[in-house]
């Protein structure tokens, strides 16, 4: 019988089937951030278990809060800096070359097709983009990890989401996810792999891709995933190019990680690209969606471009794309954030931070940031923000703050017009 | 192993989403026990008071998608300390649940006929319920009204429940 591409990472990774449909597999790489390892290494450590189980499989980061912002944030900071140097995890990002985790370990080549992953991150999923399993997790499940290097998980379910045909001008992997969530719901997924596929996600760049997956977990699943293509071994060609003869012979060693063609999937959907067009969502839920002409006018107080969802550098390109030559509304606070250093040099030295700047952003440090309300633009009661992030849940960016997630160019528009409204690239198709 | 008698809680809601159980502002506490005055601070949900209707509870009855969102541990652990070790509900999002067991607690999902059910019956009245995790039924009480109500959980769960959690069970197999 056919096999998903979960499936076939989880066969050629396992390691235990203690019970039931319960599979122990083995970890290809551990990611860490200095919000949820700290609990884990305090952990370890009083256990008397203060071990890893290969240093060059985990990677680490500050990324949610940095610079600290107080006493609690740094003390953070320094039990992962310190964990780090004491088991010599060379993989480890610091201050003034660390930037969000879900944008700098795949910017840094630690992701490839077929490879298990978890961390301490329900966004884990982005990383599916590259045809890996990988999948956020507590702190025990981390903590094993570390440890052991392995993890249980529920054998797969697969769901297979399928976008054909061509997105309109305007519209981004964004609206596709959006739209995808607002059908399926918060908890359409839970427990299943979403598998994406479609002549529309082919043609996605890595960025688009990780843009999707990001958000696989809004709709409750463990992980998204995306089959490795040409465009996945292109992207990652720098990192692997001792490891093949050519890109063709990646290709093929990649293409083990394909879905076989007469694979079960649990359910399927079908989305036609050309009927998407921009939307936003209006509650708490990523699954009250609606489309930007329906909230337009709403009034915003900030808008917010950063994140592992939109702070990659299409994304600001998009978002500049809108601003160039123009003001955001002097009743407006704008915030970007690029998500890592790599992405903040390419944006500078292709003009676009300068754009951002005349426009009247604010320009941040790679870092989480106001994305999960800890920093750099937390909202006062009753305030609202444009944001390109993933999650609107109450509270998310300051208690009794209103979050619209959007799209990056969606975002941008709104910042000049101080209200929710269509990018000219929609309306105009430029 | 842990304690699974005591009051009953209910939240009358799906989607339950852990920025609600423990908002983010909190995560930089590195001790548990400093996250038990800000359990369920940000609940939506209409007449309900962390205050009020949290102090002597042991158990949560719930509807659907319990603990949506993210990963943070800190979720099950607000509610560790405050001495709720079960949850009951329809269905939890993943890591939520596999959270809770990790920890040596226990997330229990119910049909939703049997969750209607209890909300219908019990919900506003003094509940107490206790736990059989050797016929796998809890015994729920009321003023006079007594109930017995199977349950279902997986080999592998009570392990890791019985172990105290997964590191231990982990460490011992791997
Ligand atoms: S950018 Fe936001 S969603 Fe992404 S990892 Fe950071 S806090 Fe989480």
């Amino acid at each position: 019988m056919g096999k998903t591409i979960a499936e076939k990472i989880f066969d050629s990774h396992y390691v235990d089937n203690p019970s039931g449909d319960i599979h122990v597999i083995r970890l290809d790489a551990v990611f860490c951030h200095e919000i949820t390892t700290p609990a884990a290494i305090n952990d370890l450590v009083s256990r008397g278990k203060d071990r890893v189980f290969d240093p060059s499989k985990i990677k680490a980061v500050i990324d949610h809060v940095t610079p600290a912002k107080d006493s609690k944030t740094a003390i953070q900071g320094k039990i992962l800096r310190d964990w780090a140097g004491r088991h010599q995890i060379r993989d480890f990002f610091d201050i003034g070359r660390n930037g969000v985790c879900h944008a700098i370990f795949p910017e840094k080549g630690f992701v490839r097709p077929g490879y298990t992953i978890i961390m301490g991150d329900s966004h884990t999923c982005t990383h599916g983009a590259f045809g890996a399993f990988a999948a956020g997790v507590g702190t025990t499940d981390l903590e094993v990890g570390i440890l052991k290097g392995v993890c249980a998980f529920h054998y797969p379910k697969s769901m297979k989401i399928e976008v054909n045909g061509a997105l309109p001008k305007g519209v981004y992997a964004k609206d596709v996810i959006l739209s995808i969530i607002g059908k399926i719901s918060v908890n359409g997924a839970t427990n299943k792999v979403i598998e994406f596929s479609g002549s529309t996600v082919d043609a996605m760049s890595m960025e688009a891709r990780m843009t999707i997956c990001n958000m696989a977990v809004e709709a409750g699943a463990t992980s998204g995933i995306c089959r490795p293509d040409q465009t996945t071994v292109d992207y990652l060609w720098e990192f692997i190019k001792d490891e093949f003869q050519s890109r063709a012979s990646a290709l093929e060693a990649f293409s083990a990680f394909a879905p076989d063609p007469d694979a079960k999937y649990d359910s399927m959907i079908t989305l036609q690209a050309e009927t998407i067009e921009p939307l936003v969502t209006y509650g708490y839920k990523p699954d009250q969606v609606k489309t930007v002409r329906e909230m337009e006018g709403e009034r915003v107080d900030q808008v917010y471009i950063g994140s592992c969802t939109n702070g990659r550098i299409e994304d600001l390109r998009a978002a500049a794309r809108e601003l160039e030559g123009k003001k955001i509304k002097d009743s407006v606070r704008g915030i970007v954030s690029p998500a890592t250093p790599l992405i903040y040099h390419q944006a500078l030295e292709e003009g676009i931070i300068k754009i951002f700047m005349d426009a009247g952003f604010c320009v941040t440090n790679p870092t989480c940031g106001a994305c999960l309300g800890m920093s750099n633009g937390i909202l006062a009661p009753g305030e609202v923000c444009a944001s390109t992030t993933n999650r609107n849940f109450n509270g998310r960016m300051g208690k009794g703050g209103m979050v619209h997630l959007m799209n990056p160019a969606t975002a941008a528009a709104s910042a000049v017009k101080g209200c929710i409204t269509n990018s000219e690239q929609y309306m105009h198709g430029r | 192993m842990k304690n699974f008698n005591g009051k009953v809680l209910f939240l009358d809601r799906s989607d339950i989403n852990t920025d609600e159980i423990i908002p983010a502002k909190y995560l930089t506490e590195i001790s548990k026990e400093a996250l038990k005055p800000n359990l369920l601070e940000d609940l939506k949900l209409e007449g309900f008071s962390p205050s009020a209707d949290i102090p002597g509870k042991s158990i949560v009855i719930t509807r659907a998608n319990f603990g949506c969102g993210s990963s943070r541990e800190h979720a099950p652990w607000a509610f560790e300390v405050n001495g709720i070790n079960l949850i009951i509900a329809e269905s939890y999002a993943r890591i939520f649940r596999q959270n809770m067991f990790n920890c040596g607690m226990m997330a229990i999902e119910l049909p939703k006929e049997t969750i209607d059910h209890l909300f219908k019956v019990y919900q506003r009245k003094e509940v107490t319920i206790e736990t059989d995790l050797d016929r796998n039924w809890f015994t729920i009480r009321s003023g006079s009204r007594i109930e017995e109500i199977p349950f279902f959980i997986s080999d592998y769960d009570r392990s890791l429940v019985l172990a105290g959690g997964w590191v231990e069970f982990a460490d011992r197999h791997y």
